[in-house]
């Protein structure tokens, strides 16, 4: 009876892992993704696929130099491939989203100590790096070749954001093209249908909660009501719902509690109304994020769950 | 009312049906004298003696103890030190068996006259926390002031995967468990007694709603099949509402909680005088040809009761004391079977692979399954940072060690292991700060 196992218990699990939750994560992300691809044409296909593989590529390359073990199967770098292409306008130019990649990757991610180490989402920080970096082609709207490429092509450059930014509230296209996403934006984060379908799978497989993306989006339909700022539109505009549902639902970055996700989301819709509304830049979706990922350690600290019977410590 | 968390465990009752049957008398058993939480017995015997069954080897060291007897006959082949399973090295008693199981000629059913004369009974009859805790039960009936207690919980949710003795207990000793029920009415004049069993239990349920239903004061409550439903404060939060809180007993709310095999066992002494020798234990698990109930003397070896079930298959790669969740792994099957063993489970390499930690990824499935609302992640987190301050603050010493975080983690971390070297942690720093508090008083 040599070599029985000796461990501690429990000695049975369930069948939860991190690389199917990477993978659920995937497949909820598929709607959009063909959305982007009907709306600014097999560009966004290429996009997103190159993002993905520099993304898992660079992270193998630097597991393997230095001597760790490669976690691409983890999934989790694709993941934030795909996110920080869905976060791109379509007409990028493929080296400058590499750049992205590798703020995304190695600057944000692997310089803290890789998975579960960062404590700001890769994507969205790698698309302020790019937004700051490469701010002309960051922001150009058109050059989509999708099925009503020509329609919004021809009406505007703009974003709904710019233009309410603007004054132009008589360009704002339809409600009804604001939820499907024919509308100026990056490529994944125009349709809001899309997205809130891949939300709701995810809430359904229990990978998220409906704590922040509820909060954030609630948030900015509250807040810019309040103001009298297009609520409709600031709700469907700009990657609102992508970052509400993807980003600002990322574990690492974010609570892990039910009260610390409704702060976290409130604080980051707040934050984008006030960047949207008085700040310089007409969206602030990933910058409220990446604030709030930054104050996530003391909103655990604050929102730590009282412990069953337990005495105030 | 809060919502505790909990996980959907896999049942796998499968012995469910399976009426215990007595083993083979095995040749050579080995009572451990610190089979309970407390002071370990202290041995009565010496190699060369005679024994019989129910004899006293072992007495009582101290209040909070619990007497050990023979559980065969035969001679004492030696008296040794031996760690138990549970990691407490401790005496115990090697008998060789004579195969005849004479009862030991002493033994008298106790006469019962009053509070005092049930709790000697209980003392007598060597009865531990079956459940699998072990605390002497007479400890935990004495009570200063009895009509301070408003309910005695009897334990029959079984939320263990797997380990269905306790099932037997309730469908096979029913008039036992009412006999007992009834017994502590009048002994302690407690008037609440109720039964908590899980929802996946129906035919308990039934048998032991047949005779709650026509007595005054005794009642079956049905909880969620929810692991760890049997946990005590899970238990007593669940039928009772009410919370124990941090540092006190369930005594200091009003509730006592006994399983329902060790009120049984209480019962058996008092109907015949035969202390607890012998145990019903579950046996099954992937590696078990033929797995079911069996009734064990205590401190037969785990491998007579594998034998007994058809041995185990060549791939075995683990042997549990216990159930999946919070059962002990042992490095071999001579460990003999304790008074609180309630299964041995034993499993296929396919079923005791570890699987690889990957990194924590911050999830919060650990959080919200907790019971006790404890955020395990942090455990291990602040462990490693070697803040036992933090630990203080984050509560470890609440965590009753049920495994749901680990069994929920994605990253299938350890969090158990770290919960039990945290603890560890705590304590000495708890202590250190004591040492130098006193020490700091001593130089005023």
């Amino acid at each position: 009876m040599n070599g029985l196992t000796v461990s501690v218990s429990p000695h049975i699990r369930d069948g939860a892992t991190t690389r199917r939750i990477m993978l659920d994560v995937l497949i909820a992300l598929v709607p959009a993704a063909v959305a982007s691809v009907v709306i600014f044409g097999a560009r966004a296909a290429l996009v997103i696929a190159f993002c993905a593989a520099a993304c898992v590529l660079l992270e193998a390359a630097y597991e393997r130099a230095l001597g760790r073990g490669i976690t691409a199967g983890d999934l989790s770098a694709c993941v934030t491939g795909v996110l920080l292409a869905f976060n791109l306008p379509v007409s990028i130019p493929l080296w400058q989203a590499f750049v992205g990649c590798v703020a995304a990757i190695i600057l944000v991610k692997q310089l803290f100590g890789g998975l579960g180490k960062n404590f700001a989402n890769p994507a969205i920080t790698a698309r302020i790096v790019m937004f700051l970096a490469f701010s002309v082609t960051m922001t150009k709207w058109t050059g989509g070749g999708g099925l009503f490429g020509e329609t919004y092509d021809a009406v505007t450059g703009a974003t709904p954001l710019t233009m309410i930014a603007q004054g132009n509230t008589g360009a704002l296209p339809e409600i009804t093209d604001m939820l499907l996403g024919v509308r100026g934006g990056c490529l994944g984060e125009t349709s809001v249908l899309a997205l809130a379908l891949g939300g709701a799978y995810l809430v359904a497989r229990r990978v998220i909660t409906w704590h922040t993306p509820a909060a954030f989006i609630l948030t900015v339909l509250a807040f810019t009501a309040l103001l009298g700022r297009e609520p409709v539109y600031q709700m469907f505009s700009g990657g609102l719902f992508l970052g509400a549902i993807f980003m600002a639902t990322d574990y690492v970055t974010t609570p892990q509690t039910a009260a610390g996700r409704l702060i976290f989301g409130l604080g980051a819709g707040l934050i984008t109304v006030v960047i949207r509304v008085y700040g310089s830049y007409p969206e602030g979706v990933s910058y409220s994020i990446l604030l709030m990922n930054i104050l996530t350690p003391y909103i655990n600290r604050l929102t730590v769950k009282k412990a069953f019977g337990g005495a105030r410590a | 009312m809060r919502k505790l968390g909990g996980v959907r465990a896999p049942h796998r009752k499968g012995t469910a049906d399976s009426a215990p049957r007595p083993i083979p008398i095995p040749p050579e058993i080995r009572l451990p004298m610190s089979m309970h939480i407390g002071a370990p017995a202290k041995p009565i015997v010496k190699a060369g003696d005679t024994v019989q069954v129910g004899q006293l080897i072992g007495e009582a060291a101290g209040f909070v103890s619990s007497p050990v007897h023979a559980s065969v006959s035969g001679k004492v082949k030696r008296v040794d030190e031996y760690d138990a399973v549970t990691g407490l090295g401790a005496a115990s008693v090697v008998i060789e068996s004579d195969g005849e199981q004479t009862p030991y000629d002493g033994l008298r059913a106790p006469e019962l006259s009053d509070m005092k004369s049930f709790l000697d009974a209980v003392r007598d009859s060597g009865v531990v926390g079956l459940g699998g805790a072990g605390f002497p039960t007479a400890v935990k009936l004495t009570v200063k002031d009895v009509s301070a207690v408003d309910y005695i919980l009897i334990n029959g949710a079984e939320c263990e995967p797997y380990i269905t003795s306790d099932t037997r207990t309730m469908l096979d000793e029913t008039e036992m468990l009412e006999e007992g029920a009834l017994l502590l009415q009048k002994y302690l004049g407690v008037k609440s007694i109720v039964f908590g069993v899980e929802s996946n239990k129906p035919g308990p349920i039934k048998k032991l709603t047949e005779f709650a239903s026509r007595r005054d004061g005794i009642e079956v409550r049905t909880l969620p099949a929810l692991y760890p439903q049997g946990g005590e404060k899970v238990l007593i939060y669940q039928i009772t509402g009410r919370r124990v809180p941090e540092g006190k007993l369930p005594l200091d709310i009003g509730v006592i909680v006994l399983n329902c095999t060790t009120l049984t066992a209480i019962v058996k002494y008092i109907r015949t005088g035969m202390p607890l020798v012998s145990k019903c234990v579950t046996v099954d698990g992937s590696a078990v040809i033929n797995p079911g109930n069996v009734v064990a003397p205590i401190g037969a070896p785990l491998a007579a009761l594998f034998d007994f079930c058809g041995g185990l298959k060549d791939d075995v790669k683990k042997v549990l004391m216990g159930g999946p969740m919070m059962g002990i792994a042992v490095p071999d099957t001579d460990m003999p079977v304790l008074k609180a063993t309630n299964a041995a489970l034993a499993f296929s390499e396919k079923d005791a692979l570890l699987p690889a930690e990957t990194p924590c990824i911050r999830c919060g499935r650990c959080v919200s399954h907790c019971p006790m609302g404890l955020a395990p992640l942090e455990f291990e987190r602040t462990y490693r940072l070697k803040k036992p301050e933090l630990l203080e603050k984050y509560k470890v010493n609440l965590c009753m060690e049920c495994g749901c975080c680990a069994y929920s983690c994605p990253a299938k971390r350890m969090l158990v292991q770290y919960v039990k070297l945290s603890k560890i942690m705590l304590r000495e720093y708890q202590a250190a700060q004591k040492a130098a508090a006193e020490k700091k008083e001593a130089a005023v």
